[in-house]
């Protein structure tokens, strides 16, 4: 892949702050409610995230909320099915904007596990009793660390690897979305496509 | 080797195929919303066009009034310019649209199959996650990010893992009064929320067959309320004769060709699948949600459940956490539940046989609660004035408005109160979708209908 399309900053290490988010099914709802996807990027995401829990009917802070905690963590562990619901990439984009670097459950909402790779924030599943052990040790927020290039979370008291595609961790660590890969491919593309539109021809669109 | 239907269309969409991590996947169409002002923006800032502004296809329905059909006359203007700049996005791209003064606008996964944008055995893709309903023509069809719809408008590809196969397969005939809505609220439940993250399904079995086309778009609709990449449904003759004649499906020869392909989509009788559940309509009851997840769902004649009586923390955290917001006390019958306000419509029901269920309920009596009828599509709610649907309805009391999203995403200003509580017929009863402190029951057109006529839940079943 070329580097000099990167689209967000490297991720090789990351030790800093964890804290635990508590909630099954934690839908995309929730991470960033409707009514803020209509706004611009340019003016950052990161306040909208999980807002209706973040703050009361006064927009004050409730202050026993994870994240609004003094030093503000960078890194989720989640539960079950973590950001399942709405593909709103505004999700992620308040996530990452907020700083969030690394999110750590069993199990993700498809879709929304894809948009974490475009977004440069990492993914991680563990297995169950895993992330039962990780857990317990953040039952008050502190650091961890990752790293992705031995695929490996360690919080001091345990460690455990983590499997990760090896072309969204090229992504990931080079701050790369894949566009200028699939663009590489541009020929391929071409050919395909005369070969498909021979063969399925009632598919060129008629409008 | 014996296919699954997924694997024949997955297989010839494959532009390089790996065997390890995602492979490139030819896309035949894109849909497209206001939401996509996100993807153009980062079209534009990379200095791109669209690779097949005519493989795309446009049409606004998550911000558009009900109540009127202009942007100026929309919620706010924040939400008008959401209208306006979506219409701007689609001059700039060349993309064939409908914009909202169009008879033909409407909700995406309504106008698409009614429009035979989306084919048998296409990939068919939309950066919104009820993009699954396609897979009830015996397509392909996912939800994707802003950053895919982009790549998708770029290069016509996407980059995809391949995802288990899941067969469901629905046995037997439902009752009087059990739906299509019935049957899927009833998979979610058995399955969970998670149950089929990372597996496409497959519906099959006599019950499904026996759908029409309206039911078949309903179950493959919610497939990723079950966490499914996509949901689908082997196309057969209740396909074929949907699709004959709409403006964009194929004619002539092409139509005799395509059909003879279309016939070879279904899964081998030998294919094997990564995961089989099976479900049996015969035993079906109508469905109602008490929760704030899909999964939250049990027959109408049952008890809110008691989280005491579950052994495993974490459920019984979420449930109780689940019940506060929802404001129910465990052991109460479902049926005991008093409600403020109901809503019809969202590509899960509003197309033109489930406003025929819920008016078959509604004609002659008068609803107790207030609510709004919302159709998917304008062609929907042409041929639903066509039969006097719209007289029922208002007859009634409820209200009869113009298409979109409206209370379900509850974008466009279309909201319930805080502490309300609605009998709806959409897709998601999480916190806060329906409005800041709303709270949702997911249940079928009928059901809501019979919920409005009482002001509490009711079993459709003793009102007919």
């Amino acid at each position: 892949m070329s580097e000099d399309n990167q689209v967000f900053e490297p991720l090789t290490r990351v030790s800093a702050r964890a804290a635990m988010l508590p909630g099954p099914n934690m839908d995309t709802d929730q991470i960033i409610p409707a009514r803020f996807l209509k706004k611009d990027r340019a003016k950052g995401y990161g306040q909208y995230l999980f807002f209706d829990a973040r703050f009361d009917e006064r927009e004050t802070p409730r202050l026993v909320h994870p994240l609004n905690a003094a030093i503000p963590p960078k890194i989720l562990v989640v539960e079950d099915n973590f950001g399942c619901g709405s593909s709103r990439e505004g999700a992620v984009y308040a996530l990452a904007d907020f700083g969030i670097r690394v999110i750590i459950g069993t199990t993700f909402g498809d879709i929304f596990h894809n948009n974490c790779f475009k977004n440069g924030v990492l993914p991680i599943r563990l297995s169950a009793k895993e992330h039962q052990a990780l857990s317990t040790s953040l039952v008050q927020p502190r650091d961890i660390s990752i790293d992705l290039s031995a695929q490996t979370v360690d919080w001091g008291t345990g460690q455990a690897s983590f499997a990760i595609d090896a072309f969204w961790k090229e992504c990931l660590t080079k701050g790369l979305d894949e566009l200028s890969l699939t663009l590489s491919y541009h020929a391929d593309i071409d050919q395909f496509e005369k070969r498909y539109r021979a063969s399925y021809p009632w598919l060129a669109p008629t409008n | 080797m014996s296919l699954t239907l997924f694997d024949k269309i997955w297989s010839a969409h494959l532009v390089l195929p790996r065997e390890q991590g995602p492979s490139l996947l030819y896309i035949d169409r894109h849909i497209v919303h206001e939401g996509s002002f996100h993807a153009f923006n980062a079209l534009r800032a990379r200095n791109m066009s669209l690779r097949h502004p005519e493989q795309v296809f446009g049409v606004p329905d998550h911000y558009v009034p009900t109540d009127a059909r202009s942007a100026k006359e929309a919620a706010n203007p924040e939400i008008a310019n959401m209208i306006v700049q979506f219409d701007r996005n689609m001059q700039w791209g060349h993309v064939p649209h409908f914009d909202l003064a169009d008879e033909r606008q409407g909700i995406v996964h309504v106008v698409g199959p009614e429009q035979g944008i989306t084919l048998p055995g296409m990939t068919v893709v939309c950066s919104d996650s009820h993009t699954s309903t396609h897979g009830a023509l015996g397509a392909i069809a996912f939800g994707i990010g802003q950053s895919e719809s982009m790549h998708v408008m770029a290069t016509q590809t996407l980059w995809q893992t391949k995802p288990k196969v899941m067969r469901i397969w629905v046995d037997g005939q439902l009752q009087a009064g059990v739906t299509a809505k019935d049957i899927i609220l009833a998979i979610i439940a058995k399955i969970g929320a998670a149950g089929a993250v990372g597996h496409a399904i497959e519906y099959a079995g006599a019950a499904i067959e026996s759908l029409s086309m309206d039911g078949r778009l309903t179950i493959c609709n919610m497939s990723i309320e079950a966490g499914a990449r996509l949901g689908s449904i082997a196309p057969d003759d209740v396909v074929f004769e949907y699709l004959h004649g709409k403006p964009q499906s194929p004619t002539g020869s092409n139509w005799d060709k395509a059909l003879a392909h279309w016939r070879t989509l279904r899964s081998d009788p030998d294919a094997r699948f990564d995961r089989e559940v099976v479900l049996d309509a015969n035993s079906l009851k109508p469905m109602v949600t008490w929760g704030t997840s899909p999964d939250a769902a049990g027959p109408i004649d049952g008890v809110v459940p008691d989280p005491a009586a579950l052994t495993d923390h974490a459920s019984r955290a979420g449930t109780q956490a689940a019940l506060d917001y929802m404001g129910l006390i465990p052991g109460t019958a479902l049926k005991d539940i008093s409600i403020d306000r109901v809503f019809i419509g969202s590509c899960t029901n509003s197309r033109l046989s489930d406003l025929r269920e819920a008016a078959n309920i509604l004609r002659g009596k008068k609803v107790k609660v207030p609510g709004i009828v919302v159709p998917g599509s304008g062609l929907v709610k042409r041929d639903a004035q066509a039969e006097g649907l719209d007289r029922v309805f208002i007859e009634a009391g409820l209200e009869w408005r113009s298409p979109g999203c409206s209370m379900c995403a509850a974008m466009n200003g279309d909201a319930g109160s805080p502490g309300e509580r609605i009998a709806s017929t959409s897709n998601r009863n999480f916190v806060g979708r329906q409005g800041p402190g709303v709270r949702t029951h997911l249940m079928s057109p009928a059901m809501v209908a019979a919920a409005a006529v009482t002001g509490k839940l009711t079993d459709v079943r003793e009102l007919v």
